[in-house]
């Protein structure tokens, strides 16, 4: 078996696609544990394991620390209220604080791009990246895969559409990158305004019809629109949104027939997806936040040594 | 006090003539120049000072029309004293100093300020270049009678760029009596605003917001066609892309009363410097792509772009080690450039004698200052440079009061070895800052 030999995760660019797999299959292992009675191995026990979120989160962070306490590691959460950055302390400085109390991870979300790559040269502490601003969102991309691959058997060859706010979203930018890598083949879609000019280079297809998106596709990935765009001029309205680029139960019926539907949360019901398509037999929502736990499991447990599945 | 610059290779870039003599300076001018026999005697006689340029190329004192020295309001980056120190360091004898200091160089006061304190430092010319508008608003007109007679050699918002046509039409009309350049810093802020680097490859990849380039076309066309309605000169700053090349070159070829400089990392670095989130290759306009290096350096070769200037601006950690978003734009420039521009010339893109007048002569005739030239009677200002000197860029070692380099490491041939100012050699070496 291949072992895993980062020290950080802080991209899905980073990864080969051997590291993925070898991540996926490893959460495929753990993923039992949350199965049992008493839902926590001795693993990790004695490695502290820092949530540093700078930006809101509820289910990453969440899982984060579920992932840390069943493989028995100690957990500490900081956020942008309760830290030092609310009285003008550099990120650097609040880092470089963090680090002389010897943490083992440090799991760090921040709104700028590129923040953790930042901390990552400066700390001995292993990075992973929960999030940073537009760029990327790697165990959000690695939860996305394990869960196609539970449903369909495999990544390679799906036709994966992602629809929404393409330029703003971190969760996409991941995905693409480590759906290609498995040989998925990807279509992102929606209005022009949301599309960056130079998407094209990743790899992808690009449509502004969510119908051509959802032909055929084997799974459609619903991004968030985040309501606070709305004063930039990228959509005139939600209303408008929603008619254009909202996946209804009668526009899924393009789709083939076993095609499963994501979304990473939190969804807008009624603007980016209808009530009855988030709730239907194609939804796989709940089962991503599942896999998530076990991403970051395998996520910690890689990155602190352990041999990989 | 008489002086030889003895032993050189004297190189007139403008008439494109390298002459192996020996120059006599007296009385800060350029006073004979000599055939290697008649210098023989001269230096014999014991009344001059030699100054050995033995293996160096003597030419005429590089002028960087396009920095900022931070001084008055931010002397913890740069000051006036520092930064000429700098530009010694790296070869030049004037520097044109942009006016987004704090406060603003809008009144006479701050442009007899700066030019009090490059008088007592000595180690270079400098040339302020006062605001357009008042306090670099976009309101109202700086006076640019009383600033031209305090010593202001041309007139930008560098920085806050000017976003009123009208007020743009206003200052080229206005400027006219004075005959000084309006230098433009070509940015549609509507357009870029929120950008941080280009938009391409690397904005997709990376999330970053992107600049496209159409933000500094649109204001370059702008200001070509008011110029043309106008009057005035008009000079555009810091030229990072391909279309703005070819307008350039359109507005050239109709007799456009238009000039350009480019800096050298627009002509070094692209956009992809910034994949790893370097902040130091964080600048405004941003790193573009290969395609537009290529136009700059065509742009070059052609004469559509007439100075190479280095947008010096200086930057603490303070500015510099923080996220990527949140990070200052700009780069230090002086202590890099020579090597940088010489550069072109061992890749075959410009002749010695193109690169020279790109940082000597078009800067002198732009600004309408003395020097780029080297002529009996004129001012004595010259650089020397060793042209085969070997080095790696050690930002620690510069003379700058800021570090903010992405040349860090960077082997480079080429670099200036002294300046000679108003015919006295300028030491900077044992000086403590």
């Amino acid at each position: 078996m291949s072992s895993f030999e980062k020290m950080h995760l802080l991209g899905i660019r980073d990864l080969s696609r051997d590291e993925i797999e070898t991540i996926i299959r490893t959460a495929e292992t753990l993923k039992e544990i949350s199965d049992r009675d008493i839902k926590k191995v001795p693993t990790l026990r004695g490695k502290t394991v820092v949530n540093f979120f700078y930006e809101p989160s509820t289910r990453t962070r969440m899982s984060f620390e579920i992932a840390a306490k069943r493989l028995s590691a100690d957990t500490v959460s900081l956020s942008a209220s309760t830290s030092s950055m609310v009285k003008g302390e550099t990120l650097i400085d609040t880092v470089r604080n963090i680090e002389a109390m010897n943490p083992d991870v440090l799991i760090m979300r921040h709104s700028m791009t590129g923040a953790p790559h930042m901390v990552a040269r400066r700390v001995s502490a292993c990075v992973v990246n929960a999030g940073d601003g537009r760029h990327e969102h790697p165990t959000q991309a690695l939860l996305d895969l394990m869960t196609i691959k539970a449903h369909k058997g495999r990544i390679e060859g799906l036709k994966v559409s992602i629809i929404g706010d393409i330029a703003n979203s971190r969760v996409c930018r991941s995905n693409i990158l480590a759906l290609t890598k498995m040989g998925a083949h990807v279509t992102v879609a929606g209005p022009p305004t949301m599309i960056p000019r130079f998407i094209g280079c990743l790899g992808v297809g690009v449509t502004d019809k969510l119908d051509q998106a959802v032909r055929d596709a084997d799974v459609i990935m619903m991004l968030r629109i985040q309501l606070e765009r709305q004063r930039e001029p990228l959509f005139p309205t939600l209303r408008e949104y929603a008619r254009e680029y909202g996946l209804n139960a009668k526009r899924l019926l393009e789709a083939k027939e076993d095609v499963l539907v994501m979304h990473p949360g939190p969804i807008n019901r009624g603007v980016e997806i209808t009530p009855d398509v988030a709730d239907g037999p194609s939804s796989v929502i709940l089962d991503q936040v599942s896999n998530g736990v076990a991403i970051r499991m395998a996520v910690l447990y890689l990155l602190l040594g352990g041999k990989a599945a | 006090m008489k002086r030889i610059v003895a032993n050189g290779t004297v190189i007139h870039p403008v008439s494109e003539r390298m002459e192996k003599i020996d120059l006599l300076i007296e009385e800060g001018k350029f006073k004979a120049f000599l055939s290697l026999e008649d210098s023989g005697s001269l230096k014999n006689s014991g009344t001059a000072e030699i100054i050995d340029a033995g293996g160096l190329w003597v030419v005429p004192g590089l002028i960087d029309m396009h920095v900022h020295l931070r001084e008055p309001g931010e002397e913890y980056k740069e000051t006036i004293r520092t930064g000429t120190m700098a530009a010694a360091a790296g070869g030049f004898v004037g520097v044109a100093c942009m006016p987004n200091t704090h406060p603003v160089n809008d009144s006479r006061s701050v442009t007899e300020y700066i030019l009090q304190k490059a008088a007592d430092a000595g180690f270079a010319r400098v040339y302020p270049v006062a605001a357009v508008s008042v306090g670099s608003l976009g309101e109202q007109l700086s006076e640019f009678g009383d600033l031209v007679g305090a010593g202001a050699v041309a007139f930008s918002d560098d920085g806050r760029p000017v976003s009123g046509s009208r007020l743009m039409r206003s200052a080229l009309e206005y400027a006219r009596t004075y005959d000084k350049p309006i230098i433009s810093h070509a940015e549609d802020l509507g357009l870029s605003e929120g950008g941080c680097i280009h938009e391409g490859e690397v904005s997709a990849m990376t999330g970053l917001k992107g600049i496209p380039s159409e933000a500094e076309e649109i204001m370059v066309y702008r200001d070509i066609e008011l110029t043309r309605l106008a009057g005035g000169k008009l000079h555009v700053a810091h030229v990072s892309t391909a279309g703005s090349v070819e307008l350039i070159r359109q507005a050239k070829a109709r007799g456009g009363r238009v000039t350009a400089e480019t800096a050298p990392h627009y002509f070094t670095l692209t956009h992809e410097s910034v994949a790893e989130f370097d902040t130091n290759a964080r600048m405004n306009p941003p790193l573009r792509t290969a395609e537009d290096v290529e136009a700059i350096r065509l742009g070059l070769k052609d004469g559509t772009i007439d100075a190479i200037a280095t947008d010096h601006a200086p930057h603490s950690v303070i500015e510099k080690d923080v996220e990527f978003e949140q990070a200052a734009n700009g780069i230090v420039g002086l202590e890099t450039c020579v090597g940088l521009t010489l550069q072109l010339v061992r890749d075959g893109v410009l002749t010695v004698f193109q690169a020279l007048r790109a940082l000597s002569s078009n800067p002198a005739r732009i600004l309408g200052v003395a020097g780029g030239t080297i002529e009996l009677g004129g001012v004595a200002n010259l650089t020397l440079l060793d042209s085969n000197a070997q080095y790696k860029v050690e930002p620690e070692a510069f003379f700058s009061l800021s570090r903010n380099t992405p040349f860090g490491g960077k082997d480079l041939q080429g670099k200036a070895v002294m300046t000679i100012l108003e015919g006295n050699p300028v030491r900077i070496k044992s000086v403590a800052r």
